[in-house]
């Protein structure tokens, strides 16, 4: 076992060692099951950094075993498994002290946080994953170690919640299941590869890949909550905030969106899949997806659930910058994968603080809670306009790519799909934002709860601002050697060939 | 040489402790376990010697096949034999304290007749996977009837001698099937070794109507749908371990004679259409099953038919494994399932105990408070579960991957649309009991006491069948030892 091996290993077993130790944890014991989840989490960062820079020297890191006769379980990272390892594993390290925060003195914590870490492990683990049966497998262990979180609470709601993200997602992964092992038996043992592994197919089967393409689609797209397979993401709103900033900006429907673009990229290579006609009906699909999650976010007046819909059609952005042929749109997708995580993480953030320490829940409710949270609402602000694509933050630049890889693929009216989706991403943005700063609070706050020196709680406050603080890095640095869009112009470049 | 004396072992370490555990009743534990070391060892030896020199035959007192008795262990042997004895020995280690937890005037009585009635249970299985002819697969097949409904009148309830009443005639009757079947095969061919007999037999009418005879006999005790009839209410009203021990171990017993007959000694009948028969039967099963269990008011019908549904992915093994290209594929697949459900099987069953225990019923809409207080368990039942759905990695999943990629391989596409199907199924009743787990109680009941042990053995079964999953290419190896010939590109 050399020691690229067990850098990967390290990277999956600091947190499932740490959810299994944490399961076993009394109930009572805070302290112990924090240091542990830091420890765990601050490991992990250590580990991916390691990775990053291996990675970045050209280093080839890998490791496989034979768990079936011709079925391989691989782990590798290049570029695409890096871009997504680093962001869950950062994103994780805060959501974890935001969490600890967030559920203090609420039952039942060390399930949660061992369930958490569990999901944590999948989702590094799709990242990690070297071909489909692997990506298969920590594909549906995401699937379990999530419901959990989801029904956490218990009411009936949620478990009504559970109980439809668990069909969408079970039904998903069984059609993934089929894909993947139709594929298998088309190609045998193949590798992700950038530029695809089934050009040999091309001529002989165009009509099977067509149909696997499909069958991909729809048992991934459940997870990237594509209209018509996104009826489970504003359902699964009912979980605590910490879990909800997971779910949509780390682990379920990004990594639905890493398996799009692995999909698209590494199995299908884009040129072919392009040449089966089958990018055409996927663009359409995160085109309508876009639109009809932000006019569906229009009519929310529950700030999570605008936030729910909101994600809907963000996340169509990264499909979109993936079915679109040419290095352009595929840097805008793919440096939307950290973006639209970065941004959609604060805004959760900004959510959960907003419920925890003040009751709010609906849009409705927010006048002058920027009086009261201003650091808060700052954040939140800094990732609204973020969304909404003003310059200099992070999701100017996601734009900026897709319009121009739109352009010059010759699909003007993806250009009009992303106007339109900026226009109304201002009109259900704006709006908070105008009653957060401009409008005059009320006398008392819905359900007030007083934390001492700061606004709220400190580890409730520090998550929020560290990630808006990236998402205005992500704008203005982009163009230095250190930013998501450096790394996803890395993947373009390897993914295009020179 | 030594493999001989392991083969011997085999049988007579179990049987021995079920006379010791009969003269000496307070010491039936101990036997249970200290034979579960012997049979281990023996099992170590053996399996060297298979995997060294290929399939290992011992002559009963020295005479050879057509006068004597031959027992004969190959891969697939090795393999039952292991999982019988891991299954064993976790229900020995439970039920110890299973027995002691139970207070009624009868309690005393069961406990004294559970283990001798285990162990010689357990001295048929291993009997019955190291036969190597028919008729002394009917003498196993008998006594291990014999024990298996002793063991569920063992609960002594109206309902469980009702169902023991059922389960002996179904038995009995079978039994006789079998047996006619066999003086008919013997008639023709004059032997009963299945070697001899796959070397031998001709299609004819006279041998068809010996194996229906026989495979319906089987079928009717391996709970083959249509004939299923009678294990839901044996495997739910008997003591948990008991169940335990049936779901798991008894009903693969009649299975394992099924394949012998069909794969080894008469495979030249194994036509097309009687493949597709029994995957048409399984598929039903699956169905059939696994939507009953949607349905069940109580956790140990819902397990019980859940049986039903799982046994039924083991016949799909017939009409893949029988297609002669890639058969090993799905022959392996459906092995590793079975060793993946008997697993799984058992955790569930051993938690269903627990939970019958602590809450005093098992009412699935009343579970409510009772798996707070009963976490481990909980996820013992979450975890087989897990093997049972078929989500990886576990060992129900790489079963049932391989079985699918046989279906692909060899287009028969029908199979997919039932697995795959059969699989949500699963998920659904499995989340029915599972939901409870994280339903908010305000203020949970005080269960009665469970002894950690027994918590523990389940979960310690849950999480193998859940690893099995990982280490699936090493059964593999082991089954291609002495695998039968129609499997195509097997060979010794």
């Amino acid at each position: 076992m050399n020691i690229h091996e067990l850098v990967l290993l390290g990277i999956l077993f600091s947190s499932f060692l740490t959810g299994v130790v944490i399961f076993f944890l009394n109930e009572e014991s805070h302290r112990l099951r924090t240091w542990l989840n830091l420890l765990g989490a601050g490991l992990k960062l250590i580990l991916v950094a390691a990775l990053l820079w291996g990675v970045r020297q050209g280093q080839d890191y890998s490791l496989t075993f034979d768990f079936l006769p011709g079925v391989r379980f691989a782990l590798g990272a290049d570029a695409n498994s890096v871009l997504f390892v680093a962001l869950s594993s950062f994103l994780w390290f805060w959501t974890t002290l935001y969490a600890v925060g967030y559920l203090e003195d609420s039952p039942h914590r060390s399930r949660f946080f061992g369930f958490f870490s569990l999901c944590v492990t999948a989702t590094t683990g799709i990242a990690l994953s070297a071909n489909l049966v692997t990506f298969l497998v920590f594909y549906e262990l995401l699937t379990v170690s999530t419901y959990p979180l989801v029904v956490h609470r218990g009411t009936p709601e949620a478990m009504r919640g559970g109980k439809i993200y668990l069909g969408y997602t079970l039904a998903g992964g069984t059609l993934l299941l089929l894909a993947v092992a139709w594929l298998h038996q088309l190609t045998g043992p193949v590798m992700f590869k950038e530029r695809g592994v089934i050009q040999g197919l091309m001529a002989s089967h165009r009509g099977e890949l067509q149909i696997l393409f499909l069958l991909f689609m729809l048992g991934i797209g459940v997870k990237a909550a594509i209209v018509p397979l996104h009826g489970w993401l504003p359902k699964a709103m009912i979980a605590p905030a910490p879990v909800s900033s997971l779910l949509h900006a780390v682990a379920v429907v990004k990594a639905g969106a890493f398996g799009i673009v692995r999909i698209v990229y590494d199995v299908y290579g884009v040129e072919n899949a392009a040449r089966l006609g089958v990018l055409q009906p996927l663009a359409i699909a995160a085109g309508v997806t876009i639109i009809y999650g932000s006019v569906r976010a229009l009519f929310q007046d529950e700030l999570k659930k605008r936030l729910a819909f909101s994600t809907v059609s963000q996340v169509s952005y990264i499909v979109l910058g993936t079915a679109i042929l040419g290095p352009a749109a595929t840097i805008g997708g793919l440096v939307h994968l950290v973006h639209q995580g970065l941004m959609k993480i604060t805004l959760f953030f900004g959510a959960g603080n907003y419920a925890e320490t003040l009751g709010i829940h609906r849009v409705s409710e927010m006048n002058g809670v920027g009086r009261r949270m201003p650091l808060t609402t700052a954040a939140f602000t800094v990732a609204a306009l973020g969304m909404i694509g003003v310059p200099p933050l992070a999701g100017y630049i996601s734009k900026w790519y897709l319009k121009k890889g739109a352009i010059a693929a010759g699909d003007e009216w993806v250009a009009l799909v992303l106007a339109t989706s900026s226009l109304l991403n201002a009109a259900y943005f704006l709006p908070i934002l105008y009653r957060a700063w401009f409008l005059a609070p009320p006398s008392v706050w819905p359900h007030e709860h007083r934390f001492g020196r700061w606004e709220t709680h400190w580890m409730l406050l520090a998550a929020p601002l560290v990630t808006a603080v990236l998402v205005i890095w992500a704008g203005v640095f982009a163009e230095s050697s250190f930013s998501p869009l450096a790394w996803a112009r890395l993947i373009t470049s390897r993914e295009y060939g020179p | 040489m030594t493999s001989s004396w392991a083969i011997a072992l085999l049988i007579l370490a179990p049987l021995a402790a079920a006379a010791l555990a009969f003269a000496f009743p307070k010491r039936g534990c101990r036997m249970a376990l200290a034979s579960a070391v012997i049979v281990t060892a023996a099992l170590v030896v053996l399996a060297r010697g298979v995997l060294a020199g290929g399939a290992q035959l011992h002559r009963v007192g020295g005479w050879g096949a057509p006068l004597g008795i031959d027992l004969r262990a190959d891969g697939l042997a090795v393999l039952m034999l292991g999982i019988t004895v891991l299954i064993a020995s976790a229900v020995a280690l439970y039920s110890r304290h299973f027995f002691s937890l139970e207070h009624d005037g009868e309690a005393p009585h069961r406990a004294r007749y559970f283990w001798p009635l285990f162990l010689f249970l357990w001295a048929a299985l291993n009997a019955l996977f190291l036969s190597a002819d028919i008729f002394n697969l009917y003498v196993t097949l008998e006594l291990l009837g014999f024990a298996a409904v002793t063991l569920v009148a063992l609960a002594g309830r109206r309902e469980a001698l009702n169902a023991a009443m059922r389960y002996l005639f179904v038995s009995l009757s079978a039994s006789l099937f079998y047996l006619l079947g066999v003086a008919l095969v013997y008639g023709q061919c004059a032997t009963v070794d299945l070697t001899a007999l796959g070397a031998k037999a001709q299609p004819g009418p006279a041998l068809w109507v010996a194996l229906t005879l026989m495979t319906g006999g089987l079928a009717a005790k391996a709970a083959l749908f249509p004939l299923h009839f009678w294990l839901p209410p044996a495997h739910a009203n008997a003591p948990a371990p008991v169940s335990a021990l049936l779901s798991a171990l008894v009903v693969k017993g009649s299975f394992y004679i099924l394949l012998r007959l069909w794969f080894e000694a008469f495979p030249a009948l194994l036509t097309p259409a009687v493949a597709q028969a029994f995957g048409a039967l399984g598929a039903a099963a699956i169905l059939w099953g696994s939507i009953n269990a949607l349905f069940q008011p109580r956790l140990k019908l819902l397990v019980a038919y859940s049986t039903v549904a799982q046994l039924g992915y083991l016949f799909l093994l017939f009409p893949l494994a029988g297609a002669r290209d890639d058969g090993f594929l799905a022959w392996s697949g459906g092995l590793i399932f079975l060793g993946a459900h008997a697993c799984a099987k058992t955790a569930m069953f051993l938690t269903a105990g627990n939970i019958l225990h602590a809450a005093g019923h098992d009412r699935i809409r009343d579970l409510d408070g009772i798996t707070h207080v009963l976490p481990i368990s909980a996820f013992a039942f979450g975890l087989a579960g897990l093997s049972l759905v078929g989500l990886p990695p576990s060992g129900g999943f790489a079963g049932k991957w391989l079985l699918l990629s046989a279906c692909l391989a060899q287009g028969q596409w029908w199979w997919v649309i039932v697995m795959l199907f059969g699989s949500l199924l699963a998920a659904a009743y499995v989340m029915r009991v599972l939901n409870h787990a994280f339903t908010h109680v305000p203020d949970p009941a005080t269960p009665n006491p469970i002894p950690p042990v027994m918590e523990w053995t389940a979960l310690v079964l849950a999480v193998l069948a859940v690893g099995l999953g990982l280490v699936a290419a090493w059964p593999v190896e082991v089954l291609r030892l002495g695998a039968p010939a129609i499997l195509g590109g097997a060979g010794p």
